[in-house]
């Protein structure tokens, strides 16, 4: 099956959505993200052109490939699946459709909703419909999330009700095993005042080969005095490009904390704005990537504190290798009225290689006088008195160059709640530094 | 085994073109610890970290054999595989690297691909070493040399000679911002190594480690070179008199390196 772009016009979007029995004012959403994706343009990512990307040619529709069970799984599927006291609420989701899923009792009977999109849109059509596309992220802001709106086809909706207070990772894995299908994968979470959850995820795809697109929006609201720990892997293969996009909303004495590695082997425009919109509001954001090979990627991470007493904590660590470029735009912003906030952000970029390409950016946006705020940024080359002190004790130089660099993304792996993604994590991170 | 040989003829070091050591001559035999002493300035620590391969410095001349090989012929790995170790005055902190994986790889990597440490062996050690040391047991989960106080690196030093077990180990300003307690301890991780296997080269300014760890023979640098060689005892005399005495009865005006 060769991808080509194909012209998605009203009548597919109707019989789509008509197919997928969805509610009126969601086929009414994707027929507005139809109207738009054509005459909007593509994002402008800070210093890196897009233009030429592959974001059109992909398969949208295609067939269910049916695993339809744990056991059926591959190997690097079910190994990420949480064991033992990780285990029992989990989501696998293979080109879109649902190959597994699981939500404990306990957390059914405290009002828990952990279900994939369409079935959400289904049975929580007015909490869905509230949310989506609603106010983190718009249809109309660029081509991309027109097309995501107009083709959604995956997804997960958590939500967490009042005070409740959930001690088990929740877990939800996007599997793309056909190698030319597009992913436009939606996670909606929200969870309601006075409550905590976990969430991780992992993309992946294992069929590499054709050009294709993953398309992917979250949108994360903690309410007062709510905290959402986030955390995410993504591995595309090679001939994906991929256009993520991970917003977080938060209401007074709330928080989001952000672990994201970002692994794809394409080429990757990667955004995580999170506002801390209530006083007190907190978020932290983590991010580590590898780019290897011709592959481009620009990151932008940004917090925007809106709210009295809000923190804002960006992290970002970046290893560059072979020809690869990496742009990070890291954005603290701190709007009048934010009194006794703080903004602290660290960018930095390991080269590899005298050919990879590395560009820090911090950037402070402070609208009000009563605030601190920090920054570093630095783009460099493994210290050679680093190397020098783990060589001392028998290390070889590769050896103790790979050790730096795991130590230099360690951050985020060892953020992970689950056992299986924090492993795989590593060996993606081992395979990537060899 | 047969008991280590470091021999240093005729040794020169530059960095950045400036030249530091001149003909510095020294022998360390299995069951000798050797005191370098000497001010601030006169080349101490450079000649450890040329023995051991610091990037930033060049051997311009001269020879070092260890056990019978060119140890400048060598990677810093290799001089450490071999069984040079340095315990250095600044190590380096390595974020996201614990201090237990750290040691693990680098038993490992003196052990050689097949040969791995069992890691309860390896546990059992570690825990032995802390002990000793009177570590904490949080140290092995902490990143390498991370956040340490200066007290707490040199600890870290010694426990990594511990695990390593060298055959020559060169203690760079090892009780430099110790506290007498400290220092005990410190010394302690030392003498458990002394045997005929094991020699050492203590660089010091101060006499007083040489109450806890006796050397064999101590030697005075001034101007990049030894000046002054002797037992024990001139140790003793420097701490009683300084270096002055020294400086007068070889026509020596200004110690420090560099000098024409």
């Amino acid at each position: 099956m060769s991808a080509e772009t194909i012209v998605y016009d009203e009548a597919y979007i109707r019989e789509f959505s008509k197919h997928r029995q969805e509610p009126v004012w969601l086929l009414e959403c994707r027929l507005r993200g139809l109207a738009l994706m054509k005459e909007l343009a593509l994002p402008k990512p800070e210093k890196t052109n897009i233009e030429n990307w592959n974001f059109h040619a992909f398969q949208h529709d295609v067939e269910p490939k049916g695993t339809s069970s744990l056991a059926a799984l591959p190997e690097d599927v079910k190994s990420l699946i949480g064991k033992d006291s990780e285990a029992g609420n989990v989501i696998v989701q293979q080109n879109g459709a649902v190959v597994h899923q699981e939500l404990s009792e306990d957390l059914k009977n405290k009002g828990v909703i952990f279900t994939d999109f369409l079935t959400a849109v289904k049975e929580h059509g007015d909490l869905v419909q509230k949310y989506f596309m609603t106010e983190a992220v718009q249809v109309d802001e660029h081509r991309l999330t027109a097309m995501h709106a107009a083709l959604l086809n995956g997804g997960v909706f958590l939500y967490v009700p009042k005070n409740v207070e959930i001690e088990v990772p929740l877990q939800a894995i996007f599997w793309q095993d056909d190698a030319g299908a597009g992913l436009f994968n939606h996670v909606l979470i929200v969870a309601d005042d006075n409550s905590s959850v976990t969430y991780v995820e992992n993309y992946l795809s294992t069929n590499a080969g054709e050009p294709s697109v993953a398309n992917i929006i979250s949108e994360v609201y903690a309410g007062s005095n709510a905290t959402i720990r986030y955390g995410a892997v993504d591995h595309m293969g090679e001939t994906v490009t991929s256009y993520i996009n991970r917003r977080g909303r938060i209401d007074h004495d709330g928080r989001i904390e952000w672990a994201l590695g970002k692994m794809n082997d394409g080429n990757t425009v990667s955004e995580n704005w999170t506002k801390c919109l209530g006083n007190g509001s907190t978020s932290e954001a983590k991010m580590v990537t590898i780019g290897r090979g011709e592959q481009r990627q620009n990151f932008m991470v940004r917090i925007d504190q809106i709210g009295q007493h809000s923190d804002g904590q960006i992290f970002a660590h970046g290893v560059m290798k072979d020809r690869a470029t990496g742009i990070f735009n890291g954005i603290g912003k701190i709007y009048q009225g934010g009194k006794k906030s703080n903004a602290e952000q660290t960018s930095r970029i390991l080269m590899l290689s005298d050919k990879a390409r590395g560009d820090a950016n911090p950037i402070l946006l402070i609208d009000e006088d009563d605030v601190t705020a920090g920054h570093a940024a630095s783009v460099g080359r493994v210290d050679d008195l680093q190397l020098y002190y783990l060589m001392s004790r028998g290390i070889s130089r590769d050896e103790a160059e790979r050790m730096i660099v795991r130590g230099f993304l360690d951050p985020v792996v060892r953020n992970l709640p689950i056992e299986g993604v924090k492993q795989a994590l590593e060996g993606v991170i081992e395979r990537k530094i060899q | 085994m047969s008991a280590p040989h470091l021999k240093i003829e005729n040794l020169h070091v530059s960095i950045d073109d400036t030249e530091i050591i001149k003909d510095l001559n020294l022998e360390i035999k299995g069951g000798e610890v050797h005191a370098v002493m000497g001010p601030n300035g006169t080349g101490k620590s450079t000649l450890a970290a040329a023995l051991m391969g610091h990037p930033r410095y060049e051997v311009t001349k001269g020879t070092v054999m260890f056990n019978g090989e060119d140890l400048l012929e060598m990677e810093v790995d290799e001089r450490a595989k071999a069984g040079l170790f340095l315990a250095m005055q600044y190590p380096s902190e390595v974020s996201g690297v614990t201090n237990a994986d750290f040691m693990r790889t680098a038993i490992n990597a003196q052990r050689g691909e097949g040969n791995e440490i069992q890691l309860m062996k390896f546990i059992k050690k570690l825990d032995e070493k802390m002990n000793l040391l009177e570590m904490d047991e949080s140290f092995s989960q902490r990143y390498l040399n991370e956040g340490f106080s200066g007290g707490e690196k040199k600890r870290n030093e010694i426990l990594q000679m511990l695990m390593l077990e060298p055959q020559i180990a060169i203690l760079d300003e090892i009780d430099s911002g110790l506290d007498i307690d400290a220092l005990k301890v410190v010394s302690k991780g030392v003498n458990d190594m002394r045997g005929p296997e094991f020699g050492a080269l203590i660089i010091t300014h101060y006499q007083r480690l040489l109450n806890y760890i006796k050397p064999d023979k101590v030697h005075v640098m001034m101007q990049g070179t030894i000046v002054k060689s002797g037992g024990p005892e001139l140790a003793e005399r420097l701490e009683a008199e300084g270096y002055d005495w020294i400086k007068a009865e070889l026509g020596i005006e200004d110690e420090t390196v560099g000098q024409k």
